[in-house]
């Protein structure tokens, strides 16, 4: 079998570069609303402890594509207004944006949990014994409970990515250029559906199967020094 | 968020509901049916058998249903020999290319949870049974699946509500799900906030009624107790 590509392929490449770009940027932005939520999940303060509680519930109930249409029409009127009052015409959010947002904030609901979990994995004496030793609370968590953190986190966000990979593609729902989007456009011109959403098909593959090494990776080396106990 | 507008358009919404339900629940069904050969192969000590299904589970798992979806509504219809076959009838359908894509998808999630958790089962119990005299099938039915079925249902449940949020992409065939009818509802009145929010609502409200449901039948089932070793 040869594949031709009629043209498209300096398009699909432009299109993966755009997903690749969209995926790490809502990770960054996933990431920090993961910490953030599981750190207002785990305080003693019931007002955050709610805030938590209710960001990761309400996020993992409603699914991806809803989120992507939401923030993408439903702040129209609401990112006007806000033009407005800095005197900024038709401000409104590009689509590479809203799927920043919206991916980025159903990744974090589901970190929320993942860090959770890892934070109530670290032994509570090593919490004390930074007590003990005069460090302040952020101090503790940035010295002591986050360098651990991660090794446990790891594995989790690492399924959490391969998921936030695969979701990029939502986001040519809205009309943002990547493999997808440039899939479908090659498919209206060449009418060849299945050609090239096979393609687009063994695109997200090498992605996904790239980012299963770059893991295992980061899994080995952040796990140096830790004996695999034998299960 | 006015009442009148929320009147006028949930019965659409909750027509949308049903479909949302009807494509979850075949998914699911089916691609249970259809996993368990297929977990059980995985879960084979044969290296030649396990690696049958292994592409299958690769290309499913590893890229997006919305791929998938487009491949078979739209992709098939580039061969002349589907369009003039006898099932062209059915792939011409959004419905039943919606249904059948979400199965094939999900059943390569769901034999990998029956993969675990068959190799999650005490070697001792299904040695227990062949000193028993059982023989390799019998204790397949009668010890491992019964076992695998309890310790597999969490991560099951898990995976249905994964279905219920995939199934958001039939809105992308035109299909009139709770999405496709909100897309269709935002279109007409133009209030993306209300629409798409109690869109969200009733999403959680379902995969609610799912948790709750699913916590039930372990109760039924008694999983809590049957996990002590």
């Amino acid at each position: 079998m040869n594949l031709d590509l009629q043209g498209f392929g300096p398009a699909l490449a432009a299109g993966m570069l755009m997903t690749i770009q969209l995926a790490l940027s809502a990770l960054c932005l996933g990431l920090v609303l993961g910490l953030l939520g599981a750190l207002a999940k785990t305080s003693p303060n019931r007002a955050l402890k709610w805030l938590g509680g209710t960001y990761s519930t309400l996020v993992r109930g409603i699914p991806e594509l809803l989120w992507v249409l939401l923030i993408y029409f439903g702040t129209v009127s609401s990112m006007r207004a806000i033009g407005h009052f800095f005197g900024i015409p038709n401000l409104s959010l590009s689509a590479f944006a809203a799927g920043v947002i919206a991916l980025g904030l159903c990744f974090g609901a589901y970190a929320t949990e993942v860090f959770r979990g890892a934070m109530l994995a670290i032994p509570k004496g090593h919490r004390e014994a930074g007590l003990a030793l005069g460090l302040s609370r952020s101090r503790i968590f940035i010295k002591l409970v986050m360098p651990q953190m991660w090794r446990i986190a790891l594995p989790g966000l690492g399924n959490l990515f391969m998921i936030l990979m695969k979701d990029t593609a939502l986001v040519s729902v809205i009309g943002l250029e990547e493999v997808m989007r440039h899939a479908q456009i090659a498919v209206t011109t060449t009418k060849q559906p299945f050609t090239f959403y096979m393609v687009a098909a063994f695109m997200y593959l090498g992605m996904t199967a790239l980012s299963m090494i770059g893991l295992a990776w980061l899994e080995r080396r952040a796990s140096v020094g830790f004996v695999r106990s034998a299960s | 968020m006015s009442w009148e507008f929320i009147l006028k358009w949930l019965p659409k919404l909750l027509q949308g509901a049903t479909l949302t339900l009807e494509l979850v629940a075949i998914a699911v069904v089916a691609g249970l049916i259809l996993a368990i050969p297929m977990g059980i192969a995985r879960a084979s000590r044969n290296p030649y058998v396990r690696a049958l299904p292994y592409a299958y589970i690769f290309f499913f798992r590893g890229t997006p249903l919305l791929v998938q979806l487009f491949l078979v509504y739209y992709g098939l219809a580039q061969f002349d020999a589907i369009t003039q076959s006898a099932l062209w009838p059915y792939l011409r359908e959004p419905f039943f290319c919606a249904a059948l894509t979400m199965t094939l998808h999900t059943t390569a999630y769901i034999a990998e949870i029956l993969r675990g958790a068959i190799q999650a089962v005490p070697v001792g119990e299904v040695e227990a049974g062949r000193a028993l005299g059982m023989s390799r099938g019998k204790a397949l039915l009668y010890i491992i699946l019964p076992r695998a079925a309890r310790i597999g249902l969490p991560a099951y449940s898990n995976e249905v509500i994964l279905m219920l949020k995939a199934s958001a992409l039939a809105s992308t065939v035109t299909l009139l799900d709770i999405t496709g009818m909100a897309r269709t509802i935002n279109a007409r009145t133009y209030m993306p906030e209300q629409t798409f929010f109690i869109a969200g609502i009733i999403y959680l409200v379902m995969s609610f009624a799912l948790v709750q449901g699913f916590k039930l039948l372990e109760r039924y089932l008694r999983v809590d107790a049957s996990q002590g070793r």
